[in-house]
């Protein structure tokens, strides 16, 4: 598979496993307003990763469709970022992980959408005004919760700390980004940019800014993931599996 | 629409003779067509009857999220994963705006969430039957909001200004979601497997009756519709848009080729309506008693949202409030 499927695919699996974590919100959300809210964000997210599937598929041309990218590959195929999977946990897990993603998203998608693959970079354009109103949503949301009471100000604090340890992938780049990026194609590496907006909202949250994080073996985006992906595909793909016959 | 046995507290009707000048001036408006609006001046009964009606309808949306929600994450393509969050997320829109709607009447939302919380007021029959196949996902689009179309489009007239005017976007919104639920369901017909065909049937035989209990009880049996009537708050009895629904949904059961769990089903060529087989009140009662297949489930899981997002809610007050104080 060359680089830019696999960055396709990498774009695609994150914002679908995201929406399906969005998913098992329905209903549950903390005010109907939310309920709007994270089903809305889920849409785009949803939304974006059929575009970016839609596209891998072509470049594939093996006879697989965008369904089939994201509702037959395993664990193992999956290129998703780590924070993507992990479980959705109470609102402030919730909010930390969006705010970690969309900042990251948006830079991605600024620079994607002057990228010389021009259907890279229309796509890009479209999903940044998505990714602008999520950035700011959510982080609105951490400035509530952590300047909110001293409950809601230590379920952030601790859920910034359970899932800062994968925020390596936001901030590191591999040789696959590498090589997209000095072909003007892929986003290339938006860490120091990440690392400036997320320190200074974290600090205007009254939390702590953690050290970098730093990789340790798992590794989301070559498929190596955490165990919380199988449950969440398995999930995820029951009908597809269990009827391959079917037309839904 | 998701009201059902609306209590409007009254035992007759009153003449414009029997009325005082305010109720007889607001009947006069009523029967003119005029709107009533929130500053308007109200007989308490009616006040009374909209908040239950309205609440119970708002309710309705935002418990009937939690039987789709069951498959949203079992959606299986992308298609129609985008499809039932958009048709969820309207869901909740509706529950808004319905509930702002009851407020204009002076009722509070959190208070009569509590209420159905506490069980002291009720959401609608049919979202208290549980969801077992994918092919739900399509009886609910079409038979459950294609029930709530044929008794919403009259409120649109409703006499409460409020009320009529988010009915007309509800009701928009709920064909779309009629027609894809449909859509969901020939496609299973036309290109599915035997399995998909007999997951549709299966749905259908499920949700076929509780469908034609959404609109309550027959007119013998439904004590408040005289005075909803009088209100114009109601437009048609029970007993004539159920037949209404009927009429409109048998001949697309048949362009989907699938048959009714109804042997008595059948055209009557002087009536020009169709005739069918007598409905189990039995079960309907029971089931708004809360003897229902997973009522109290849904209630819980509704409960224990609310109770959970405390935190939540509090931190976004305490925010606000920190915020105001420091712009001061």
């Amino acid at each position: 598979m060359n680089a830019l499927t696999q960055y396709l695919l990498r774009l695609a699996d994150t914002d679908m496993v995201l929406a399906q974590r969005l998913c098992e919100w329905c209903g549950k959300a903390p005010a109907l307003e939310e309920e709007v809210a994270m089903m809305n964000v889920g849409l785009d997210l949803l939304g974006q990763a059929r575009n970016w599937y839609d596209y891998a598929a072509e470049l594939l041309d093996d006879g697989r469709d965008a369904d089939q990218l994201a509702f037959r590959r395993n664990e193992r195929e999956y290129r998703n970022l780590l924070l993507a999977e992990y479980p959705r946990g109470d609102y402030a897990v919730t909010t930390a992980k969006q705010f970690f993603f969309d900042v990251w998203h948006h830079r991605v998608l600024t620079r994607l959408s002057g990228s010389s693959d021009e259907r890279i970079a229309g796509l890009a354009a479209k999903g940044l005004k998505e990714a602008s109103y999520h950035r700011r949503r959510s982080t609105e949301w951490m400035l509530r919760l952590g300047q909110g009471t001293e409950e809601s100000h230590r379920r952030l604090a601790d859920a910034v700390q359970n899932l800062w340890r994968f925020t390596y992938e936001l901030t590191d780049t591999d040789a696959v980004e590498d090589e997209l990026a000095e072909a003007g194609i892929g986003a290339g590496n938006v860490g120091d940019a990440w690392r400036a907006e997320v320190s200074r909202v974290l600090e205007q949250a009254g939390l702590d800014v953690p050290e970098p994080a730093r990789h340790f073996y798992l590794d989301g985006k070559n498929g190596k993931h955490t165990e919380q992906l199988g449950f969440l595909l398995a999930e995820m793909q029951y009908l597809p599996r269990a009827y391959p016959d079917a037309t839904w | 629409m998701y009201a059902q046995q609306v209590d409007t507290g009254s035992k007759s009707l009153k003449t414009l003779d029997e009325m005082g000048p305010e109720e007889r001036h607001f009947q006069e408006k009523v029967n003119a067509e005029t709107k009533i609006e929130p500053k308007n001046w109200m007989p308490d009964g009616y006040r009374k009857t909209l908040i239950r009606q309205i609440s119970q309808h708002a309710h309705s949306e935002i418990v009937g999220m939690l039987p789709e929600g069951n498959w949203l994450t079992r959606a299986p393509s992308l298609k129609r994963k985008l499809q039932l969050m958009a048709k969820i997320q309207d869901e909740a829109g509706h529950g808004l705006y319905l509930y702002s709607a009851m407020e204009t009447l002076g009722a509070d939302r959190d208070e009569e969430i509590e209420k159905l919380h506490r069980g002291e007021v009720k959401f609608s029959s049919i979202f208290t039957y549980p969801t077992l196949s994918w092919a739900d996902m399509g009886a609910i689009g079409w038979l459950v909001d294609g029930a709530a179309i044929v008794n919403q489009v009259p409120l649109q007239r409703c006499s409460y200004g409020p009320y009529a005017r988010a009915m007309i976007r509800v009701c928009k919104e709920e064909s779309f979601h009629q027609r894809q639920g449909y859509e969901v369901l020939l496609t299973m017909m036309r290109e599915g497997t035997d399995e998909q065909k007999e997951m549709v049937q299966d749905a259908i035989n499920r949700f076929w009756w509780p469908s034609l209990m959404m609109f309550g009880p027959s007119d013998d049996n439904s004590p408040n519709s005289a005075q909803s009537m009088a209100w114009k708050i109601k437009r048609h009895s029970n007993d004539e848009l159920r037949q209404r629904f009927l009429d409109q949904t048998v001949p697309q059961l048949e362009f989907l080729g699938c048959t009714a769990p109804d042997p008595d089903l059948k055209w009557n060529e002087d009536t020009g309506h169709y005739d069918f087989g007598a409905i189990d009140w039995q079960e309907f009662f029971d089931v708004l008693k809360g003897h229902s297949p997973t009522g109290i489930e849904r209630i819980q899981q509704r409960k224990s949202a609310i109770d959970e997002g405390r935190w939540v809610r509090d931190a976004a007050v305490a925010y606000a409030e920190k915020q105001k104080a420091s712009a001061a």
